[in-house]
């Protein structure tokens, strides 16, 4: 095991895959030779690969996706990067009507192993367009895979998974997260969608974070075990497909739920996990399932209005005691 | 030089077109075709006539108005009508309806229904085609209405600034559902726009289906060259409205009258004969055997069963590969 940020991870899950297969290829804006990504994740993979294979593109969201598109189902497997997550919006339709239903609407007759890759989270400062969590989004477009990793190790697993499959996958990172470290093998691996990562045990309450958010549940678990409150903290790692069955059985350990998501309420993360509990686990529930989640409201700027919208570990630790009693 | 057997071929394809989308019509008029439908009558020329030059593994996108790319490409009759009737039997197994045939086996990308999306798609298609080190070419067609999207700039520039091989080919046939094109574009020529990009922009009467056919052989060739993409403007005209039972009171009587004298089908039936490739009899047998065609693909796909409704849940991802088991 070594240890490495998750820049690294995801530059080592592109570079490993690049090697292995040459169909593997990046395109985005500014991910070439001279910035390698506004967050630096493709840096020096130009230099390694030629710019044939790690292509610069216009300001172009649109026509990225669908290239990205053309090239997938032809034989291709491009990892498009979008440099914020809130530009997506600019390719909505290549991402939700074109990537996510080629296969079906064709009756299965194409693959579009195309990964979108592109950062969400507030935290830095700038404002409304460049720091919105839009997972709910692509949650609700059948057709897409959406991978929510939170550390180095899941980071590189997850983003070998989804270049390698042959579904189109919105693979989100974290901005605030690029510099977080964390141990990973030395060797090849690959860690499966679909498969949920109890990131810490507990018995008193099961608290459902991605992301970012993990961290902040982390730090607030430990706080809450200074006060004697055993929680668990669960990370989906992918949010499609779902992993209802590990949280579902937590649930049923621990008999409360607190959701934590850094997307706004309404339509989102939160709501989705908590239905699902509410489908399948209400009658374990000892107290209301708990969101934590952004207001409804834009991104604001100022760092004492953004601060105030971002859940953070005081927040979770709120909800918490708002459903467990311990004397 | 055209071979005469090509020509005939040709011929016979425009024929089939023509009787197909009748067919369609007739179909829709007694409530067999779910949905809606949009109509290719008229401009068989241009598929025709840009399909002619490519190979059976070249790539083709399309659109709503789509069933006559599909026929010019080589799509199987049957399977394209039992898909627009909704069969399992069709080549989406009824998931894609009229809007949304593809055919991957002949290159047939896939028909969007939102316009203009498919030109970025055929852009990357282009792209693989250069990374991938082959001589194929795609033709992507659209409507002049798709040139008003923000796709049409996107894709084209980048096709353009990579230099891939793309021929897009525009029929224009006027309007774009029931708004005349000068209504919203104050030039005439959607070809003009290719200076934007650099490329290559040609205008051609699109009821010709010899000067489309040389105007894509130029774009197709350069394309397989390797020396970039083509704008083609074609010139043409729907003879029927937007969709469904569209009346098209949109367009003055003149104008349809006018358009439907240049109908593709009786021109190029004319030159055929001046030419001395087909006679009047060997031009009425081919009508009996292209509508024999059309209407043993209609038998085939009136016989053919609808999905079960739990088919709806399938094809949805390509496999479970990657994902944890549940």
């Amino acid at each position: 095991m070594r240890e490495v940020t998750v820049r690294d991870a995801l530059r080592e899950a592109l570079r490993e895959e690049m090697q292995r297969d040459e169909n593997v290829f990046l395109l985005g804006e500014d991910i070439g030779r001279y910035w390698g990504g506004a967050f630096g994740v493709t840096k020096g993979l130009a230099e390694e690969f030629g710019d044939d294979r790690v292509r610069d593109t216009p300001i172009s969201e649109s026509a990225i996706i669908g290239v990205g598109v053309g090239a997938a189902i032809t034989g291709m497997r491009p990892a498009a990067e979008i440099m914020f997550g809130d530009l997506s919006a600019l390719a909505m339709d290549q991402i939700c009507n074109q990537a996510a239903k080629i296969r079906y609407m064709f009756g299965g007759q194409a693959s579009v192993p195309l990964v979108i890759r592109t950062p969400f989270g507030a935290g830095v400062n700038i404002a409304s367009h460049h720091s919105q969590s839009l997972e709910a989004w692509f949650m609700h477009t059948p057709g897409l895979y959406v991978a929510v990793p939170s550390t180095p190790y899941d980071a590189k697993g997850l983003l070998k998974t989804a270049i390698r499959g042959s579904n189109p996958v919105l693979f989100v990172e974290h901005k605030l997260l690029y510099p977080v470290k964390g141990m990973i093998p030395e060797d090849d691996f690959s860690v499966p969608f679909g498969l949920a990562d109890i990131k810490r045990e507990g018995s008193d309450v099961s608290i459902v974070a991605t992301l970012n958010m993990v961290h902040k549940a982390l730090a607030a678990a430990e706080q809450l075990s200074k006060e004697g409150i055993s929680a668990e903290v669960i990370d989906p790692r992918t949010l499609t497909p779902f992993d209802k069955q590990t949280i579902v059985k937590s649930v049923k350990k621990t008999s409360r739920l607190v959701v934590v998501s850094e997307d706004c309420k309404a339509g989102g993360v939160s709501a989705e996990i908590a239905a699902v509990v509410a489908e399948e686990a209400l009658d374990y529930l000892d107290a209301p399932v708990k969101r934590v989640a952004e207001p409804d409201t834009p991104i604001p700027f100022s760092p004492t209005l953004e601060k105030f919208v971002i859940p953070d570990e005081k927040s979770i630790v709120k909800a918490v005691k708002e459903i467990v009693s311990k004397n | 030089m055209i071979e005469n057997l090509k020509l005939i071929e040709m011929y016979r394809q425009m024929l089939t077109i023509r009787f197909f989308e009748e067919k369609v019509f007739e179909l829709y008029g007694q409530n067999l075709v779910p949905g809606t439908i949009h109509l290719y009558a008229g401009e068989e020329a241009v598929a025709v006539g840009v399909c002619a030059n490519l190979r059976k593994d070249d790539y083709i996108t399309s659109t709503h108005r789509g069933h006559g790319h599909c026929i010019a490409k080589g799509a199987r009759l049957d399977k394209t009508m039992a898909e627009i009737l909704g069969r399992k039997t069709g080549y989406c197994k009824g998931k894609g309806g009229s809007m949304h045939i593809a055919d991957f086996s002949i290159g047939m990308l896939g028909a969007t229904a939102v316009v203009g999306a498919g030109i970025p798609i055929a852009t990357g298609a282009g792209l693989s085609i250069k990374l991938r080190g082959t001589d194929h070419v795609v033709a992507c067609f659209f409507g002049e209405g798709a040139s008003n999207q923000g796709t049409f700039h996107e894709g084209i520039n980048l096709a353009a600034v990579w230099g891939l091989p793309v021929v897009f080919v525009c029929e224009n046939n006027l309007y774009a559902m029931g708004t005349r094109q000068s209504r919203v574009m104050l030039i005439q020529n959607i070809a003009d726009r290719a200076v934007a990009y650099g490329i290559p922009g040609v205008v051609v009467d699109g009821n010709d289906v010899l000067t489309v056919y040389e105007a894509a052989h130029v774009a197709v060739e350069r394309a397989r060259r390797g020396e970039g993409p083509t704008l083609i403007e074609c010139k043409t005209y729907r003879q029927k409205g937007h969709s469904r039972f569209d009346p098209a009171a949109y367009r003055v009587k003149e104008e349809v009258e006018t358009w439907l004298k240049k109908d593709p089908i009786t021109l190029f039936q004319k030159k055929l004969f001046e030419m001395g490739v087909l006679t009047e009899t060997e031009a009425q047998e081919m009508v009996q055997e292209v509508k024999k065609d059309v209407d043993g693909a209609t038998k085939f796909a009136l016989e053919s069963p609808f999905p079960e409704p739990e088919d709806a849940l399938e094809d949805v991802y390509a496999s479970k590969e990657g994902t944890a088991t549940k």
